[in-house]
């Protein structure tokens, strides 16, 4: 609706770019400058990655095109390779979704590999203090207790940054190695299954104790679990007065102290529902998956979390993406051992994407692209 | 400028320099050229002292800076600065100096590296009344050396005071160039804006009798936990300007945080409409009524990577009008914001666009028509005209002249001598964090308040 203005200029005009997208897609973008090139970049950094772990495939005497098709065949090819891959795509999602609420206000929680595991910890102490409950009562509490677990490891962290200015990036991450000791004390002693041949685990949960599946796949019902938890998401950021405070928040602290919001108890709430998000993830996990807690429960969720967010650039739509394209990636990581190479390649994807990732970032805020438009812009002073 | 000293490059145009058309790159191609840039946000290293900050990337800096080599330079940029009767400040580190003196380094910066087309941008802008003065000497100093000094201002009495020649630019475009012999300031303004500006404001007296704020004794800390506030009495009254004049960092900044609930206070009291004021929190003082144009409109007042609406409902987001049951109602909260943009003049391309790309003209308007809407009973306004020019400075204040119409108190914290001395009915002059003087509006007599400014009541402008 043009609106001429007092000196026949047109003050208002809905052309910007970002003007196509309905309102909830909009409030995840920030500047309508450089749109293609910011969506551009998650596409060609994964793109660089497989280039650069392709040569690296090469030199170790594998040929990338026949390890990369392999991959896709295992992990998208057949409805069970499908079902592996959702299956990793759950508690990837559920911990990317955690540290993207966090990430959205500026709040670097790398911790979500610990959360995962105290959730993880908190469900399997439910099963063992408290056996026999029926399974309507069960997973309720395994699920409340997890969430809880999750959002106090991570509010340790939350409260020692809002309160002391400790950086939450190193508390966090310290965080994790504790919470994965902890696990590895339980489970290789109180917690050991005496009939499980001396294997670090607990004993199997009992049906009432796992979590049911969908239709006769393996997907548990922690996709739909997961599945609300994006639109949530969504919806509070770009509907809800509280999501509005967040965004504020997120991009101008003082701003948002100026607006008489209260800055360091939303930090620790949103930290409350990060660290919640991703102990569900362990407690889906645990519950889901593996039917006991063990050993190397987590092949990195809670670290791969932190790229799955990064890359769909804290988009709820993106995050269901690339949640699915880095399960995927796991399960075809697996299924490069039958070809002889290490499943760590996926590890060498995951790192080498997020090095892209980050390395676009940069360039497109301060390389060529950015300064461009900024020298037509100048004319200051 | 930013072309002229090679920062950025034109699209199209030429530039000549001793009648040579020259292509800048860089700052140093630049330089080469002897053009030598001192901006209003200062260029230097804040860790550093005056001379690593003067050697900093000079040619003739070695790879190892020794004592004696310090001490040298030292003696050698001293006394090259002496010719332009400059002083190089003592060496502390640059953020522990006035902003004076570092401005002073700067200019011996630039003087230094050879420039002889040398561009000063607003420079006057951070400093009290006496170094400006001494500024304006130092200038009248350079060009008599044959040096070529271009000095951007938008203070007229600056221009008068030392200009050769003066150029009129408005809107990208150079609109005159005369000789200033033959200038005046009316006609100077009149370039300026294009149009008649009304030099003097028209105030109706004020219905000044019911007192809104009250502070008594306030001691605050600035946020290096040093008391800024040493014990501020003031009142305002509403309907009335209240202007507060002083140089940066004697304590108004803090006392404008804390008369918005950004900043606690360690004693004293505070009365707004009435009620005593129990803790340092904004959604008090919003609530009472108090609103606040902050010192830096993007650092503080605005969201600069959200869009126009979002920024319009940064005060009032939580009234039932804008948002219900914790839901904001986006439909009507668009609607509103483009009737807030129309009436009160805001350009801008799109309703989402972000605020950090409009013109500082338009986003203190929008700031501005936020806090207008709240109807406030109390504003505080840091210098609310900073970096607008002469047509946006105006609406700025009729904008605060209808406030204080609609019987609303006004606390104007500015720099500007002039803006204070012609906005307000009362004059306040703050100096090392407390009040050191009142005039009512009518009786101001300027020396006086520029010595409490600079904290020499008795001897005139002895601190440069």
């Amino acid at each position: 609706m043009p609106v001429p203005g007092s000196d026949g200029s047109v003050q208002v005009r809905n052309e910007s770019p970002t003007r196509r997208f309905p309102g909830y897609v909009r409030t995840f973008i920030s500047s309508d400058r450089n749109l293609t090139v910011k969506w551009a970049i998650p596409f060609l950094s994964i793109a660089a990655a497989f280039v650069l772990c392709g040569g690296l495939m090469w030199l170790w005497g594998a040929n990338p095109f026949r390890v990369y098709g392999l991959m896709v065949q295992q992990s998208f090819g057949s409805v069970f390779a499908i079902n592996q891959t959702f299956l990793e795509a759950i508690p990837l999602l559920l911990c990317g979704l955690g540290v993207a609420w966090a990430y959205r206000i500026s709040v670097w929680n790398i911790g979500a590999e610990g959360q995962f595991t105290m959730g993880a910890i908190a469900a399997t102490g439910m099963t063992i203090y408290f056996p026999h409950l029926p399974s309507v009562v069960m997973i309720p509490s395994m699920m409340v207790v997890s969430v809880l677990a999750g959002a106090g490891w991570a509010c340790i962290a939350a409260v020692l940054k809002a309160y002391l200015q400790v950086n939450e990036l190193i508390t966090t991450l310290m965080l994790n190695y504790v919470a994965g000791l902890y696990m590895d004390y339980l489970v290789y002693g109180p917690w050991k299954d005496p009939k499980g041949f001396n294997f670090p685990g607990t004993a199997m949960f009992t049906p009432s104790e796992q979590l049911p599946t969908l239709f006769g796949t393996q997907v548990h019902i922690g996709a739909v679990i997961a599945l609300v938890g994006v639109v949530l998401y969504a919806w509070t950021f770009a509907k809800t007065r509280w999501g509005y405070e967040l965004r504020v928040l997120g991009s101008n602290p003082t701003a948002a102290r100026y607006a008489g919001i209260p800055v360091v108890r939303q930090m620790v709430w949103v930290m409350f529902i990060s660290g919640g998000l991703a102990g569900l993830a362990g407690m889906c996990e645990v519950s889901g998956v593996t039917h006991q807690l063990q050993h190397g429960l987590s092949p990195g969720y809670g670290y791969t979390a932190i790229i799955v967010a990064w890359l769909a650039r804290l988009h709820p739509i993106g995050l269901l993406v690339s949640s699915v394209f880095f399960g995927g990636l796991l399960v075809g990581g697996y299924s490069v051992q039958t070809l002889g190479l290490p499943s760590s390649i996926s590890l060498m994807l995951q790192g080498a994407i997020l090095f892209f990732a980050v390395a676009g970032e940069y360039v497109q805020q301060y390389g060529r692209w950015s300064w461009r438009v900024s020298s037509q812009r100048g004319g200051v002073s | 400028m930013s072309m002229l000293c090679g920062l950025y490059r034109p699209d199209a145009g030429e530039i000549f320099v001793h009648g040579e058309p020259v292509r800048f790159k860089s700052p140093l191609d630049a330089l080469r050229r002897s053009i030598g840039m001192v901006h209003q946000s200062f260029r230097l290293v804040p860790t550093f002292t005056p001379i690593e900050n003067v050697l900093l990337g000079h040619p003739s800096s070695p790879f190892w800076h020794s004592r004696s080599l310090r001490r040298t330079k030292r003696e050698e940029i001293q006394a090259f600065a002496n010719r332009y009767g400059l002083d190089l400040p003592p060496e502390k580190p640059m953020w522990q100096l006035s902003v004076g003196e570092q401005q002073r380094v700067e200019i011996i910066k630039t003087l230094y590296r050879g420039a002889d087309i040398i561009i000063l941008d607003e420079p006057t802008s951070v400093l009290s009344p006496g170094e400006v003065d001494v500024l304006l000497e130092t200038l009248r100093r350079m060009a008599n050396g044959g040096k070529t000094v271009i000095l951007t201002t938008h203070k007229l009495r600056e221009v008068m005071a030392v200009a050769d020649d003066i150029s009129v630019m408005r809107k990208g475009r150079m609109v005159k160039t005369l000789p200033a012999r033959k200038a005046n300031e009316r006609e100077l303004v009149n370039l300026m804006v294009g149009r008649e500006v009304v030099a003097h404001i028209a105030k109706t007296s004020a219905l000044a009798n019911e007192c809104i704020v009250e502070v008594h004794d306030l001691w605050a800390h600035d946020d290096n936990g040093v008391p800024a506030l040493r014990g501020v009495n003031l009142r305002v009254m509403a309907g009335e300007i209240v202007g507060l004049a002083g140089v940066a960092g004697n304590g108004q900044k803090e006392l404008a945080e804390v008369l918005t609930g950004m900043r606690s206070w360690t004693a004293g009291n505070i009365r707004m409409m009435g009620r005593r004021m129990q803790r340092a929190l904004a959604r008090d003082f919003i609530a009472l009524g108090v609103c606040h144009v902050p010192e830096n409109r993007l650092q503080t007042g605005l969201v600069g990577t959200l869009g126009l609406v979002d920024n319009l409902l940064l005060k009032n987001y939580r009234s039932p009008a804008h948002s219900r049951w914790g839901v904001l109602r986006t439909r009507e909260n668009r609607a509103w914001a483009s009737g807030l943009i129309r009436k009160y003049n805001v350009k801008t391309p799109a309703l989402d666009t972000p605020v950090r790309q409009l013109s500082g003209g338009n986003q203190q308007k929008l700031l501005l028509a936020r806090e207008l809407e709240q109807n406030p009973k109390f504003m505080v306004a840091v210098h609310p005209t900073q970096g607008l020019d002469v047509a946006a400075t105006e609406e700025v204040y009729q904008m605060l002249l209808l406030l204080r119409q609609q019987g609303c108190g006004i606390l104007l914290i500015s720099e500007d001598l002039d803006e204070v001395l012609r906005l307000s009915d009362r004059v306040l002059v703050m100096f090392g964090g407390s009040i050191q003087g009142e005039f009512s509006g009518h009786e101001v007599n300027r020396e006086q308040v520029g010595r409490l400014m600079v904290g020499a009541p008795a001897e005139g402008e002895a601190t440069g």
